[in-house]
């Protein structure tokens, strides 16, 4: 973990109620795909956590959906204007079992942790399929991008507006080695019964610190109980123990 | 420089600056981050007899200038906090801590202190009475000045360490109970703990945390904190602990002026998890600018 301050480079919307916010900073402590940073706001008590979408060396993106005054803050934000971050949060993606032929499966706002860990996977040669869900056509962002990057790239729609009409389980590919899924927990709860292979999901919930001091955000799983914000938000499918 | 050391029951300090309890697990979280030793001591996880996982999520809810938490005293147990978190913490903290304890019943209470007790990097027992009695309809041991003197009773039995109660804000006469806990033999108070405050999720219409309702704390109770360590102060001989809001080396000084001998930093560390290093650093700057020379001098200076 480290707190800095990151410089933001650009702030455009991907859509009517998501943005993307490139910053500029010191990256070092991110050591995994899937991790996320905790981002203080002038006049919020509390930081706000978001997943990491890519970085680099020197720069930081995220892709954040407005839902509340926080995030609305941030979508009002201009370049140049700077931030204090913490990054280097939660465990990450562990890429080791993916096998040869993984399917990532984003639902929503749970799309972005999943392009670096595409960029990841197919640097180690996979051959990356990627189901991106969401609930109507106006609100797809990134479809282009995971196109770009080589990944075997399926759409579904809630309504049937654009790709196959559904949700990212009407699209599971039919041969795969794992899958990585990060969105809502119906959706991951979904995915956990659909999927015929191990995998690895990416859990949310409401932080205090963020960094495993408050336990604000404990869950239980059949290893014990765990931290979502520092055992996690990663849980590999086997741990998974589901509530009610 | 001026000095910033304080005697805390018997015990200096380096400086008067303590995380709070809940804000600062076990300590090797932020050891990562800073040598943590630059602290005076820090207040460790709310312990219990038994394990506890604490209530349903979500636990926490942003409030304007501070925070509301319904954790639930999520701890593994003090045998297991003395076989693995303790040797843990002593890994990156060598100073004696703050053991902070909490029981549902005066029986729970003695039985973790004893065990806490025989813990040589213990150095004070602070013990949490704002839980609720479960022998007692429920009602939180830090509500009843005689339940809390019993509390401090029992503990005192099982323990020569210095023995702080820890005193719930949500009475109607705090006084009364420090002084009960004075009389039945503690050795210093510590106040306050969390405010009963509550969240609405207009989308939802349902309460945010799922416990309903839960503990508030942040910059927004300081006021209130620093009247109540005032009050308690004024009317007990035992040395206070003060904190609730506090986020600053001006805010440190308030308290101390209040009648605080040393002074917990809780919520703030939990947004800026360097808060208490950077209080610590800036302290000699603001002693300079009010010509400050040793802070315990300050001590109950405004009364």
């Amino acid at each position: 973990m480290k707190q800095s301050l990151f410089s933001i480079v650009s702030n455009t919307p991907l859509t009517d109620n998501v943005y993307k916010m490139i910053l500029s900073g010191d990256t070092s402590a991110i050591t995994a795909p899937g991790q996320f940073v905790n981002i203080q706001l002038s006049g919020k008590f509390l930081r706000r956590p978001i997943s990491v979408c890519d970085y680099d060396g020197e720069t930081l993106t995220i892709i954040y959906k407005v839902v509340g005054k926080g995030t609305e803050q941030m979508a009002a934000m201009a370049p140049g204007e700077t931030l204090d971050i913490l990054t280097g949060l939660g465990n990450g993606y562990a890429l080791a079992p993916a096998g040869d032929r993984p399917v990532l499966l984003g639902g929503g706002v749970g799309v972005p942790p999943l392009y670096h860990l595409a960029k990841r996977l197919l640097a180690l040669g996979k051959e990356v399929t990627v189901v991106l869900g969401f609930n109507t056509a106006s609100e797809i962002f990134y479809e282009q991008e995971f196109q770009a990057l080589g990944c075997k790239t399926f759409v579904t729609t809630v309504d049937g507006s654009y790709g196959k009409k559904g949700f990212v389980t009407d699209a599971l590919p039919e041969k795969y080695t794992y899958f990585y899924t990060c969105g809502p927990e119906p959706m991951l709860k979904a995915v956990y019964r659909a999927t015929n292979t191990s995998g690895q999901m990416s859990f949310e919930q409401r932080m205090g610190c963020g960094f495993g001091a408050c336990m604000g955000c404990s869950c239980k799983t059949l290893t014990g109980s765990k931290r979502i914000c520092k055992e996690g938000p990663v849980m590999r499918k086997e741990e998974i123990l589901w509530e009610a | 420089m001026g000095s910033l050391s304080v005697n805390l029951c018997g015990i200096e300090l380096d400086n008067p600056v303590i995380p709070a309890s809940g804000t600062f697990g076990y300590g090797y979280e932020y050891a990562e981050l800073y040598d943590i030793n630059e602290l005076g001591t820090f207040s460790f996880k709310g312990t219990t007899k038994d394990p506890r996982f604490g209530n349903s999520t979500p636990r926490i809810a942003e409030c304007t200038s501070g925070m509301i938490n319904a954790v639930g005293l999520q701890n593994p147990g003090v045998e297991k906090v003395i076989s693995e978190e303790l040797p843990k913490l002593k890994s990156c903290f060598y100073k004696p801590v703050m053991a902070n304890v909490s029981g549902f019943s005066v029986d729970d209470y003695a039985y973790t202190c004893r065990l806490l007790d025989e813990q040589e990097q213990v150095g004070w027992l602070e013990v949490n009475v704002s839980c609720p009695n479960v022998h007692g309809g429920g009602m939180s041991f830090g509500t009843q000045p005689e339940a809390a003197a019993a509390v401090t009773r029992a503990v005192k039995a099982v323990t020569t360490k210095p023995v702080i109660i820890k005193l719930s804000p949500n009475v109607t006469d705090i006084v009364s109970i420090a002084k009960a806990c004075e009389d039945a033999g503690a050795d210093g108070i510590s106040l306050i703990n969390t405010m009963l405050g509550m969240r609405i999720d207009l989308r939802t219409r349902k309460p945010v945390i799922a416990n309903k309702m839960g503990g508030f704390s942040g910059p927004a109770i300081f006021p209130v904190a620093l009247r109540m360590v005032y009050q308690v102060a004024n009317a007990v001989q035992i040395p206070v602990v003060g904190m609730g809001g506090v986020s600053s080396a001006e805010d440190v000084i308030e308290m101390m002026l209040a009648g605080a001998t040393a002074v917990e930093v809780g919520a703030a560390n939990l947004v800026n998890p360097y808060i208490c290093r950077d209080i610590i650093r800036d302290l000699p700057r603001v002693m300079e600018k009010y010509r400050i020379s040793a802070l315990k001098d300050i001590i109950g200076g405004a009364n």
